[in-house]
């Protein structure tokens, strides 16, 4: 294992023999961890490898069983996120954890407010946050409410904000993960410029390229022990997927493509959506799924792809078009009719909209098909035998039914989600980015998963950001853009540039 | 040792067990039960006794916070239900008949149902925040109270009537009425998914909404049962005083009822939720009104006394204490190991 001291400047963080266990799970076993002033430094892993437990034993959040961890050669004990804030490191996490009812300028300075007579000087607040905004190269108006930017300015409004409190270590858990092109570049400019000032930065990313591109060191965990440290350059992609994964890529490779496989369209749709709209939300929208076919919506966020998919499943309520399922029109204004019709849907938002954190992995299974069912409870034999099928059929680690759901990792928990609405037996069911913040491997495992159900008659509705997997995974694409559907395409006759260039051209400056 | 310890219930237990512990220490006939015309007395069995009210309404407001809600308005629900019971029997031409008696609770408990599903239709289906759509009914009951007594306060002689709460069976008839509240409230929150549903609902509303859960219906039972669960205390509390008083019946009950729910470890923030915790938590507060009374406390004093036993139980059962006594047990240990550790790592 290579220790590092193979740089001239001494390290700014390090921790060593970290050890953090929950009941049950060993998350951290003696990792030691080195970040240096002027780096930015990937932590790599798959799910559950122990990325975010490293990432939350810097910053307070866990107590370290037993380790050290030394900053600026100061040995410390961080209690909270309050002490790790007080050394000098800040973090902005995967789900941004800013006050979404305030300004943009008072999430900016929150706690640290200039006062005047003993009073908050509400233009100083505003002057100032504007500055640190400016210096990030974004400007927008710091007095209106921050829930009004979308989540990537929400997301350098919290990098802001580390640099309000003048923090020596950065640590960004997953910024890109909801991020489009134009707003990642946006943010490495910003990351770039920081490290040029010797801010120490840790980048944690599921998307291979990013790391590439943004990262000089690169710490590899497996299965909560540490793999080893490399310099970013020295170590071949696929090298590091092998590090990460414990196995060779090929296995990721064999992924078949199912865009190709023909689709019977002669009888009825499964669902046959037309001009299903709301106003302010979402222009009236065609889509029909036949059965066995994998629909994708492809689209930049906010071009109304989840939008479009909540009204189809009655989360939201359409006030035009009207629905048919198989022939039969439906009436779609709660999630109880869509259910009640075959129509399962996992949305964007796993920890708001998916997931009960504090009910188990069973409990959180069975929830979809005992909701159905009503009060008479499941029997429990009937119970652990769908949960174990379930959980076994997707790969859901640890392999345990009676964790705290809120405990897995953000992969499991999608595989939670997708193992509760499989359970219920579903003809469709609708995917709203269940890649986003998955590792590699598991990545792989869904899409291997999708591809198999609907070979085996699943209907399904595919929405990512990652247009490969779309174009992998969808014989048709439904492409969306400014909150209405701008065509539909075979995705045999389309590559990755054709669908770009379909997204950001099509249309435009015509009527349609 | 340690799995005994880490039990949800674990604390409250310990801490009902050593107030009864210290009363009897201070006067030995604290814990003594005699045998009278085979019925059985004591202080104990008052505690059980006294308890129900409380018991029944900290039963529904379990039920109501693990949907993320708060019913204020039970106190208030206790007023109407007993002014609703002791009209009737007053009215009636025999208020010692069974018949009236069983009517005039029938009709009370229907009552106070209706009051709750008015508190679970401002909430589940207008939205309205829990905390002020049942303050609406809090201070409105009473009113309804006094409308319903026109404004006196009904008294009544009638011996069925007064069995409900001082009747004995061997053991005190309240108790019977509360063991088997919690019983009916237990089967059908665990015996059926409700439980499971309704704590789903409460930790995560929109996961379960989209999840095909019925959310709306079961809010609105929660309020429902809760009201009913207030109804039978507030006839309880008017058998035992004999009369309807608009004004004192359930009189911050609704305060002591949420602190029975916190100190049986159900959060206040909703979700998961123990009605064993909650039965170990009205039982501390009885213990400790008696306790109160037993010692002597000057009842000018007496709510300071009360207010300080239940901050240190609150803050004993704290796991933010608990996670600092962890950590300086830990830090002690660590320090004695520091020196190889840190060889190990350099190695």
């Amino acid at each position: 294992m290579t220790l590092l001291a193979d740089t001239a400047s001494a390290p700014i963080v390090e921790m060593r023999g970290i050890t953090i266990s929950f009941p049950g799970v060993l998350a951290l076993d003696n990792v030691d961890f080195f970040l240096r002033p002027g780096e930015v430094h990937s932590i790599m892993g798959e799910n559950g490898a122990g990325k975010s437990t490293l990432i939350k034993a810097l910053t307070g959040v866990y107590a370290i069983d037993s380790g050290s961890i030394d900053v600026t050669g100061t040995s410390q004990v961080f209690r909270s996120t309050f002490d790790a804030e007080a050394a000098g490191i800040s973090t902005v996490y995967q789900e941004i954890n800013l006050c979404t009812n305030l300004s943009v300028g008072e999430n900016v300075m929150l706690g640290h407010e200039p006062r005047k007579r003993g009073r908050i000087d509400w233009k100083a607040v505003h002057r100032l946050a504007a500055e640190h905004l400016d210096g990030l190269g974004i400007s927008i108006d710091t007095r209106s409410l921050l829930s009004n930017h979308s989540i990537a300015v929400q997301q350098l409004v919290a990098i802001s904000r580390a640099m309000v409190l003048d923090a020596k270590v950065l640590v960004l858990d997953e910024p890109t993960s909801s991020l489009d092109r134009g707003e990642v570049e946006q943010l490495f400019t910003v990351i770039r410029d920081l490290r040029a000032r010797g801010a120490a930065i840790i980048f944690v990313s599921h998307f291979l390229d990013q790391v590439y591109e943004i990262a000089d060191r690169v710490t590899v965990l497996r299965n909560g022990k540490l793999v080893g440290e490399y310099l970013a350059k020295d170590l071949p992609r696929e090298e590091l997927v092998t590090k990460m994964i414990g196995r060779q890529l090929d296995a990721l490779e064999a992924i078949s493509s199912t865009a190709a496989r023909a689709i019977d369209r002669t009888d009825a749709p499964i669902l046959k959506a037309t001009g299903v709209g709301r106003r302010g939300v979402l222009e009236p929208a065609d889509l029909d799924v036949f059965n066995g076919e994998i629909v994708g919506i492809a689209g930049l966020l906010g071009s109304g792809r989840t939008e479009l998919v909540r009204l189809l499943y009655g989360a939201d309520r359409a006030d035009s078009g009207t629905i048919e399922v198989v022939g039969a029109p439906a009436r779609m204004t709660s999630p109880r009719h869509a259910i009640d019709r075959r129509i399962a849907f996992s949305s964007e938002d796993r920890r708001e909209e998916g997931i009960v954190a504090d009910l188990t992995v069973a409990e959180n299974i069975v929830l979809g098909i005992q909701a159905r069912k009503g009060f008479r409870k499941i029997r429990r034999e009937k119970q652990d035998s769908v949960v174990s099928e379930y959980m076994a059929a997707l790969d859901v680690r640890p392999a345990d039914p009676d964790m705290v759901a809120g405990n897995l990792s953000g992969g499991n928990q999608q595989k939670v989600l997708i193992a509760r609405w499989l359970a219920t037996a579903p003809e469709l069911l609708i995917l709203d980015e269940p890649t986003r913040g998955i590792d590699v491997g598991t990545k792989a495992d869904l899409q291997r998963k999708v591809a198999e159900l609907s070979e085996q008659g699943l209907s399904v509705i595919f929405i990512s950001s990652e247009l490969e997997e779309v174009l992998r995974l969808a014989q048709r694409i439904v492409v969306m853009r400014d909150r209405k559907s701008i065509g539909e395409l075979d995705s045999r006759r389309f590559d990755l540039d054709g669908l770009i260039d379909f997204i950001a051209n099509e249309g435009k400056g015509s009527a349609a | 040792m340690r799995s005994v310890t880490k039990h949800r219930l674990f604390w409250p237990v310990a801490t009902l067990v050593s107030l009864i512990l210290i009363n009897t220490v201070a006067r030995s006939q604290f814990a003594s039960i005699t045998v009278r015309d085979g019925r059985l007395y004591g202080a104990l069995i008052d505690i059980l006794r006294q308890s129900a009210p409380l018991m029944l309404v900290s039963l529904g407001m379990t039920i109501v916070i693990a949907t993320r809600g708060i019913d204020l308005s039970v106190g208030a629900v206790m007023a109407v239900s007993g002014a609703v019971a002791l009209t009737i029997i007053d009215g009636s031409t025999d208020p010692s008949d069974p018949g009236v008696v069983m009517v005039a609770v029938v009709v009370a408990i229907l009552a106070s149902l209706l009051l709750g599903a008015w508190n679970g239709f401002l909430v589940s289906l207008l939205g309205i925040q829990p905390i002020i759509a049942t303050l609406v009914l809090m201070l409105a009951g009473r009113g309804v109270a006094l409308l319903i007594t026109e404004g006196f306060i009904t008294t009544v002689n009638s011996t069925p009537f007064e069995f409900i709460s001082t009747g004995y069976l061997l053991l005190p008839f309240a108790f019977f009425i509360w063991v088997a509240a919690v019983a009916v409230v237990g089967l059908t929150e665990r015996r059926t998914a409700l439980g499971v549903l309704t704590e789903a609902v409460g930790i995560n509303p929109e996961a379960s909404r989209l999840a095909g859960v019925r959310s709306r219906g079961i809010i609105w039972s929660a309020y429902a049962a809760s009201g009913v669960l207030a109804g039978i205390a507030g006839i309880i509390y008017a058998s035992n005083i004999k009369a309807a008083d608009a004004n004192a019946a359930g009189q911050f009950i609704e305060l002591y009822a949420i602190l029975a729910v916190v100190l049986g470890g159900t959060s206040l923030m909703g979700g998961k939720f123990s009605l064993a915790g909650t039965v170990v938590g009205v039982l501390i507060i009885q213990t400790l009104e008696s306790t109160m009374l037993f010692l002597g406390v000057p009842s000018a004093e007496s709510p300071v006394f009360f207010a300080i036993v239940v901050v240190v139980v609150v803050i004993i059962q704290s796991p933010r204490l608990h996670r600092l006594a962890r950590d300086v047990t830990n830090a002690a240990r660590s320090r004695r190991t520091a020196e190889p550790s840190d060889a190990e790592v350099a190695g």
